[in-house]
């Protein structure tokens, strides 16, 4: 297992310099200036211009560039912004925000779908299991932004239970409503894929033959039928923490929180290199430690998956 | 064996006069969208205090159904329609739910089909043996870890204590087995319902097994309910019959006379189908009757046996048709880090094959048998040895050569339902090899299907179905249509028989054996199964742990086994010794 780990990290190098690269370029070759899209319609001296190129290493050939960044990266100085602030203070005030809103999400979604899931499922083909699919589908096919705006005039509005923004500091108790948002569509598919695990875990042999064991009916169904059906429903909330972990621009566009998606957004439109790949290099390494810990977690989930290769 | 009959009857006068268990009228039917379907119809039966009492009869029978209903573990829709079901004089049928899971594993123990699926593979061992006892018994804590290992070693695994912790895909089918049935008897139940308890295993385990479960039960007092589809089996194993068609009991009686003299049409085909080491090799009469081949019976067919026996002899003067010569295969299993683990999966193997023979490989799993066959068809590479087909070493064949070959040696798999594509028609897919040979035009393609299909015995309209309308039989005849489809000289038949009933298996054997005399095929069969060999086979090569350990002719190995494991197989055939009434 521990053999298993740390391959999976080692793999996370050529992983995390592959993607830096890639991006740099990208970003790299985004077209139009960034210098002088910063000064709009009325351009300084050619001279202060070629300064500013210098001084973020701009006239410099593209490797070269992206070694400067890469050399900074490994002794801590990430950069700064076209503004003048350290790339590191910007991620210091995003990802905070935005881990806060994900491991809120993630609970809700999980709790809240794994629990109407396995109704549904236990109750195949009634009114309970019925209501749920209604629900999911429509949960799934109704756009985040249109579910966020009808979240925030009921609650916010209609009811005043909440503040239709988040303030900047962005505490829990705000957060609670645009974690619904944003975790509304998660739940859709947790609970279809709980429903369709229980209801096939339900007719298995050995669901039965607890039965006749003689086990009461809550212990048939918590110990033999949900661990279970958890397997596909955790690689689910596994992918789900790496995409909310980075972010979600339509979310926080709403409730105008300054989590990671806005900041990252904004910096590719101004096309600063160092602020995008630092935050990418951040995500890559969440992406695959979630990856891992959902590896991990299935092996914990079933026994017949072993690491020991 | 009228002392047996005697003393259960002796036993029923003298001591309770109520059996323990009493099924009146029961029906038993499933709701599906075309409204109830019946599937037990009607069923009556009765078992006495410690006796054993066998269900016999086809898939489909309702015989699972009906052990299901007793302590309502019916799946899905199933519902108890009518009848009543008395377990010490109680209605089970009247129970609530709360009292049915009283009576379950305290009162009535169970033990499933498969043992492959019927422990959770999420689960450790213990916790699952542990759970059953706390909630048939006030044992808690280490009581009750001291009883799973208790349980767990009468049912015959002796190194319990260091196994509590492993997982069933840790264990062989043979443990898992005693493990279910460890849990089954874990509470002394008055009933134990053993539905088809080993049909999942080899010939050897399933004996071990079932002389185990037999004595734990006899010393425990536990009446036994057994499911089975083997009329052997059955015999062997129980005192009472009962034997169930189309969800209805048609026979019933002490094992003995029912074997000795059954009465009802469908018994009579059961106990004629059932293969034993009495039987001999088919032989196909296609001059006499071939409408209605007279198969099993072992009289009357002396000519036909005589010529066919020449026939035989004759072709067998001839060369091999595949010759194998020293194969050894190795497997490298991969372990931890870089280092390997190797396994001789076959070692060091040589037979031949004469043209228009049948020659068998026989042995339990894991002994290489199903490798050979892997070879020998070029699905795998040979590790050493030399396999020769028609004289030409098979070695190096590439591209049309051996396009060439595999239009000559064709195999039949075991599974009718997973070898044919659910989403192709029976037309398609027995037109798929012509296809990928480039036979002929898309007319002639259609003419050879209809002429498989008659070969096989079944009608031109079956070309439009689709595998999940049919039988598992009919399936299996559509596989061999399939295999014959580009006139092969060799048929590989890896236990293609082994997943059917034993009617159908019959038949599909007779099937076999008239196209053999009809087309010359030779066939190559592998099976774990000595009672079909004797049925089918000219010669047999008895397979263990890689090695062919005995090799003569079919009559050879059956009336005078050399070799100590042949011995064993043999006494390991269900109802080997009894005299079948036919």
């Amino acid at each position: 297992m521990l053999w298993y780990t740390g391959k999976r990290l080692l793999q996370m190098i050529p992983v995390f310099f592959g993607a830096t690269f890639l991006i740099y370029f990208m970003v790299f070759s985004l077209p139009g200036d960034p210098i002088a899209a910063l000064f709009g319609d009325h351009p300084p001296s050619p001279a202060v211009i070629e300064q500013i190129r210098a001084e973020y290493n701009l006239d410099e050939p593209f490797f070269v560039q992206y070694l400067i960044y890469i050399g900074g990266f490994f002794q801590g100085d990430l950069g700064t912004t076209y503004s003048g602030r350290a790339v590191s203070d910007v991620m210091a005030a995003a990802f905070p925000i935005t881990a806060r809103l994900a491991l809120l999400a993630l609970a809700m979604e999980a709790v809240a779908g794994i629990f109407v899931g396995l109704v549904a499922g236990l109750r195949k083909g009634k009114f309970f299991d019925a209501s749920a699919l209604v629900v999911s589908l429509l949960l799934i096919s109704v756009p985040t932004f249109v579910i966020g705006f009808v979240l925030q005039y009921v609650f916010a509005i209609n009811l005043g239970w909440a503040r239709t923004t988040v303030s900047g500091a962005a505490p829990w108790s705000e957060l609670i409503l645009p974690a619904l948002v944003l975790a509304s569509v998660s739940f859709a598919y947790i609970v279809r894929l709980t429903r369709a695990s229980v209801s096939d875990n339900l007719s298995a042999d050995f669901v039965r033959t607890a039965t006749a064991k003689g086990l009461s009916r809550p212990r048939v169904v918590t110990v033999h039928v949900l661990r279970n059906s958890l397997v596909p429903v955790v690689t689910f909330l596994g992918v789900d923490l790496g995409s909310l972990m980075v972010g979600a621009i339509v979310t926080e566009g709403i409730f105008n929180i300054n989590g990671v998606g806005g900041t990252v957004f904004k910096a590719i439109r101004l096309g600063e290199g160092p602020t995008v790949v630092s935050f990418i290099a951040v995500m890559v390494v969440i992406f695959v430690v979630a990856n891992l810990l959902v590896d991990l977690l299935y092996a914990a989930l079933d026994p017949r998956i072993r690491y020991a290769k | 064996m009228t002392e047996t009959v005697t003393e259960t009857v002796g036993q029923n006068t003298n001591g309770a006069h109520t059996p323990l268990l009493q099924i009146t009228n029961l029906e038993v039917g499933f709701q599906t969208q075309r409204g109830l379907v019946p599937a037990v119809r009607g069923v009556s039966l009765s078992l006495y205090a410690g006796q054993t009492l066998a269900i016999v009869g086809e898939s489909g029978s309702g015989k699972t159904t009906t052990a299901q209903a007793i302590i309502n573990l019916l799946a899905g829709t199933g519902k108890i329609t009518a009848g009543e079901i008395l377990f010490e004089g109680r209605d089970l049928t009247q129970l609530s739910a709360n009292e049915m899971q009283a009576v379950r594993g305290r009162q009535i123990g169970y033990v499933p089909q498969d043992p492959m699926s019927n422990l959770n593979p999420v689960w450790n061992i213990g916790y699952q043996v542990e759970e059953a006892i706390k909630s048939n018994s006030g044992l808690r804590g280490r009581d009750a870890r001291q009883r799973t290992i208790e349980v767990l070693k009468e049912a015959g695994l002796s190194d319990a204590e260091d196994r509590l912790k492993q997982f069933p895909h840790q264990f062989s089918g043979g443990m898992r087995q005693r493990v279910l049935i460890g849990i089954g008897l874990s509470a002394r139940p008055k009933l134990l319902i053993a539905d088809e308890p080993t049909s999942a295993l080899d010939v050897t385990v399933q004996r071990q097994i079932l002389d185990h479960l037999a004595t734990l039960t006899r010393d425990y007092g536990t009446s036994v309910l057994f499911i089975t589809h083997d009329l052997g089996l059955a015999a062997e194993r129980a005192e009472q019959l009962v034997v169930m068609y189309q969800g209805k009991v048609v026979e019933s009686g002490p094992s003995q006379e029912i074997l000795a003299d059954p009465q009802h049409p469908y018994t009579q085909r059961l106990v004629a189908a059932a293969p034993s080491l009495a039987s001999r090799r088919i032989q196909a009469k296609k001059n006499e009757d071939a409408a209605a081949p007279a198969i099993f019976s072992a009289g009357g067919t002396d000519t036909a046996l005589i010529r066919r026996a020449t026939d035989r002899e004759l072709a067998a003067s001839g060369t091999d048709l595949i010759s194998v010569v020293g194969i050894t295969k190795m497997y490298r299993i991969r372990k931890s880090g870089l280092k390997y683990d190797e396994l001789l999966a076959v070692n060091d193997v040589s037979f031949g094959v004469k043209k228009g023979t049948t020659t068998a490989i026989v042995g339990e799993s894991g002994s290489g048998k199903s490798t050979v066959a892997k070879l020998i068809l070029q699905l795998e590479n040979t590790t050493s040895g030399r396999i020769e087909f028609d004289g030409r070493d098979l070695a190096g064949l590439k591209g049309r050569e051996l396009l060439n070959f595999r239009r000559r040696v064709q195999p039949v798999f075991q599974d009718p339902y997973g070898s044919l594509d659910p989403q192709y028609n029976v037309g398609n897919t027995i037109a798929e090899p012509l296809l990928a040979h480039k036979v002929g035009s898309s007319k002639e393609r259609q003419k050879r299907v209809l002429e498989l299909l008659d070969q096989v015995s079944l009608p031109a309209a079956t070309q439009f179905r689709y595998p999940s309308e049919l039988s598992g039989g009919q399936r299996q005849r559509i596989a061999i249509a399939r295999a014959l489809a580009l006139k092969p000289d060799v048929l590989v038949l890896d236990e293609a028989v082994s997943a059917l009933d034993v009617l159908v298996q019959g038949q599909i054997l007779n099937l076999l054996t008239e196209l053999q005399s009809e087309l010359g095929l030779t066939y190559l069969f592998i099976t774990h199964d000595l009672a079909v060999v004797r049925l089918v086979a000219d010669n047999v090569c008895v397979m263990q742990k890689g090695r062919i350990v005995e090799a003569a002719s079919t009559d050879d190995v059956f009336d005078n086994p050399r070799e100590l494991y042949t011995q064993e197989l043999l006494a390991a055939i269900p109802g080997a010794h009894f005299e079948f009434g036919r």
